[in-house]
């Protein structure tokens, strides 16, 4: 039997507490192409970084041909081996295509550079491969397509026989994907091992010859053929069974009463297309779909972080002026953003000023700050919210995580908003402060607000009274307070089940 | 984490909200050493010298200072504060002989104007800094050598002398016993230190220089307050301009040269970190005044005139060393 091209042996990985991998074990044979699915979280990319060499397991073997993988920090040696295509660029933007292809590994005389006889050896390997870029193109001013095209030819040139594609459609349009597609048969065609990532399910079905699925960071399926795996027992196992969900609330709803939240026809070029829906006072709604799907970009609109091109966002029956956070904040809006220490905390301010930073108005005339109002503002959210901080004068940086989650979530309450967008309100707190945060939600709830809880993590959806789906910039699915974990993720992969 | 490796006496220090002045030991010990060199030092005459000669680059250093806690950068100011002076005596003069104009425009009008130019000028900054995203660094160094240029042409490079007394009034006169642009600067140290802590304004520049993606989610406006910043900037250097023209009763053409250097070394000193929203006008207040003393004891304490400067330079990176050693966390945080 000929050796398989990888083969991972019992991987462990644990960060601190958390266990990642739990002995995970696969072998994809030479030549096949083996789909990797998984719910997020799962573990899938704490797997590709070993199998690219960025992280060492606990432990565990990984081989490849046979051969015990390089040790760490070689990434030469690495890069001979593997090589993946991500979501994100790793070339360099400012340099062209022909020095993105040989980068620190110059043809010739590895100190100078010999810029004739680099350009001609990309140009020999951007025909071999049919890239259809110039050489001298900056990796900038590439097109998505182009670019994943100079990285998998980078990989080959290295001598890669194993590629990673990890969720490489994310950022494509249909034809571009049927290129890839195209692309892809060929290296299979030619020998080259690949192991492929994808909330896609079709995809799976469409270029890999089996498929492995992980969740909660073990290995369910190990690589059973595509053909004998339907895309429900797919969707069965990424899902497990089925948690009783005791915890949803029952709905507050007056029914008579006009909705807080009022989407109407909102489109904005290729992000969203269309969207409508409402949302009663009390109400807690789910927006879900996959990443790239344009949820977060409705959010987005509705906070007024992003202009729609046409539609209306109404919020007790008053239409927001597009594009203008202000206005969207005073007419009841809050927000609370996805990546808070990108888009959340002001790191060097207090606690007390992150917390009240949108209603500083209310503290005096003039835009003047009177130290007490704000003092007092802020001491009513920092209890209530059991924000544990040595102070309310500790720079906000210095909290844990899930404390400066509660602050980003005390500054969106703060202002008694009538509608509250909440996106991936608890991703990365620890368990205990996921709860608080479910409670303050559901304080915020009782009180009258509507909430949008924008996410496709089930645990955060599940106190939703209806959840509606995003597919690719439109609502395809709603579904009603008796929604079924499998069936919405079904819909939020985009299967017909 | 740094906050627990810092020292007691710092932790105390921090959390009195006084890391900002822990350059006063090293001002008392320039002052001290000065004083030896040379009682006169401590004679009142002196003391107010120093703070009326400090008093047009503390303007600046707060101009600079509210644009550095925007994690922005305006190297125009010092041609600011040579320009619009210029353009002021020029349109005032009356004699084209003497390199003005020969308009003789009213006094009143001519310092409206030097004003106005100073705010259109930081209203261009903040233009091309705000709207067509260009980098502050190089679009404030561009309009630093225009100005500078413009400064020349406009006179032929002569100094203007002779003007009105109005005109010069802002650093000729004296309020009580205590020097007019003494007073001028004082109060507008308290004006703005209070600003920055307490208006919205004041801490939309510490959220915006901190964070400014999360300052707009937030709902600060944040390319309104980067433009009012220059705009305001603008009006601080062209009043420092006209407090400098009337101290010494002229308008030279390389009025400010060299200043911009002087502003940024006060400030850093003063603990206003280049990266953005840190950094308080306490801080940068004390740094003017070791610059500013120290200037005066070199002086008195006749150093070689030639080696002045690379003593004074020799010094200020000391002091830098200091603020770091006792007061500043590192860059990285």
């Amino acid at each position: 039997m000929q050796p398989a091209a990888v083969e991972v042996r019992n991987i462990s990985k644990a960060f601190g507490a958390s266990q990642v991998l739990h002995d995970v074990s696969l072998s994809i044979p030479v030549g096949v192409s083996r789909g990797l699915v998984g719910r997020n979280g799962a573990g899938k990319s704490t797997l590709v970084s070993i199998l690219t060499g960025l992280l060492a397991p606990n432990s565990g073997k990984l081989l490849f041909d046979d051969v015990e993988a390089p040790a760490q920090r070689t990434s030469r040696e690495w890069r001979n081996k593997v090589a993946c295509v991500y979501q994100r660029s790793t070339l360099v933007p400012t340099m062209s295509v022909a020095e993105n292809l040989f980068a620190n590994a110059y043809p010739g005389n590895p100190s100078w550079v010999n810029w004739s006889r680099l350009r001609a050896a990309a140009r020999g390997i951007c025909e071999e491969w049919e890239l259809g870029v110039n050489v001298d193109t900056r990796a900038s001013d590439l097109r998505v397509e182009q670019r994943q095209l100079v990285e998998i030819a980078r990989a080959l040139a290295k001598g890669a026989r194993f590629i990673i594609f990890d969720e490489p459609t994310a950022a494509l349009e249909s034809k571009e994907v049927a290129r890839l597609f195209d692309r892809i048969r060929r290296l299979k065609r030619e020998g080259v091992t690949l192991l492929y990532i994808s909330h896609h399910l079709q995809e799976i079905y469409d270029i890999c010859d089996s498929v492995t699925v992980l969740r909660d960071g073990r290995v369910i399926v190990a690589g059973a053929e595509v053909a004998d795996l339907p895309k429900d027992k797919i969707v069965e196992a990424m899902v497990g069974e089925q948690i009783a969900r005791s915890t949803r609330r029952p709905p507050v709803l007056s029914a008579s009463s006009a909705p807080a939240l009022s989407v109407k026809h909102l489109s904005l070029a290729s992000m969203f297309h269309d969207i409508s829906f409402d949302i009663s006072p009390g109400e807690q709604v789910g927006l879900a779909g996959l990443g790239g799907s344009g949820k977060e970009q409705i959010a987005e609109a509705i906070a007024g972080l992003l202009t729609a091109r046409s539609g209306d966002i109404l919020v007790g029956g008053v239409t927001l002026k597009p594009g203008h956070v202000p206005t969207a904040q005073l007419t009841g809006v809050s927000y609370v953003p996805r990546d808070r220490r990108r888009r959340g905390i002001l790191p060097q301010l207090s606690v007390a000023e992150n917390l009240t930073v949108s209603i500083q108005r209310t503290f005096g005339n003039f835009g003047w700050i009177a130290p007490r109002r704000l003092e007092a503002s802020a001491r009513q959210l920092f209890s209530a919210l059991s924000i544990v901080a040595s102070s309310m004068r500790q720079p906000v940086v210095e909290l844990s995580g899930g404390n400066q989650q509660k602050v980003v979530i005390g500054r969106a309450l703060a202002s008694s908003p009538q509608v509250l967008v909440l996106v991936y309100p608890t991703q990365g707190v620890d368990v205990a402060a996921k709860e608080a945060i479910f409670d303050i939600v559901a304080t915020a709830q009782a009180r009258g607000a509507a909430a949008l809880i924008v996410s496709d993590e089930l645990d955060e959806l599940r106190n939703c009274q209806r959840v509606l789906v995003v597919f690719k910039g439109s609502i395809v699915k709603a579904f009603g307070a008796d929604w079924s974990e499998r069936d919405l993720i079904a819909a939020i992969e985009g299967v017909d089940a | 984490m740094a906050a627990s490796a810092q020292s007691g006496f710092k932790a105390r220090l921090t959390s009195l909200g006084l890391r900002e002045l822990t350059l006063i030991p090293a001002l008392l010990i320039v002052g001290f050493v000065g004083w030896l060199n040379n009682p006169a030092f401590l004679t009142s005459d002196n003391l107010l010298n120093i703070l009326q000669q400090s008093s047009e680059l503390s303007i600046l250093v707060i101009a600079e200072t509210l644009i550095l806690l925007l994690a922005k950068i305006d190297l125009s100011l010092e041609s600011i504060v040579g320009f619009t002076p210029m353009l002021g005596a020029w349109l005032i003069s009356t004699d084209p002989s003497l390199g003005g104009s020969g308009l003789g425009l009213n006094p009143a009008l001519a310092i409206a104007i030097v004003f106005l130019t100073g705010a259109l000028i930081g209203a261009l900054n903040g233009f091309l800094v705000v709207k067509m995203r260009l980098s502050p660094f190089i679009v404030t160094l561009s309009i630093l050598i225009l100005l500078r240029g413009m400064t020349l042409g406009l006179t032929n490079g002569t100094t203007l002398f002779d003007l009105p007394n109005s005109f010069l009034y802002l650093g000729s006169a004296k309020w009580g016993s205590v020097p007019a642009s003494i007073w001028i600067a004082a109060l507008l140290y308290l004006f703005f230190g209070i600003g920055l802590r307490y208006h919205r304004i004041g801490r939309a520049l510490y959220a915006i220089g901190g964070n400014s993606e999360a300052a707009r989610v937030a709902g600060i406006q944040v390319d309104r307050v980067v433009w009012g910043t220059y705009i305001a900037s603008g009006l601080l250097a062209a009043l420092a301009g006209l407090m400098l023209s009337g101290r010494i009763a002229s308008v030279v053409s390389s009025q400010g040269q060299n200043m911009i250097f002087y502003v940024f070394a006060a400030a850093v000193i003063g603990g206003v970190n280049l990266n953005g929203g840190r950094g308080r006008l306490v801080g940068a207040l004390t740094g003017v005044l070791l610059l500013g003393v120290l200037q005066n004891v070199l002086t008195l304490s006749q150093v070689p005139t030639f080696w002045i400067d690379a003593v004074y330079g020799a010094i200020i990176l000391l002091a830098l060393i200091f603020a770091r050693l006792t007061g500043d966390r590192a860059e990285d945080v």
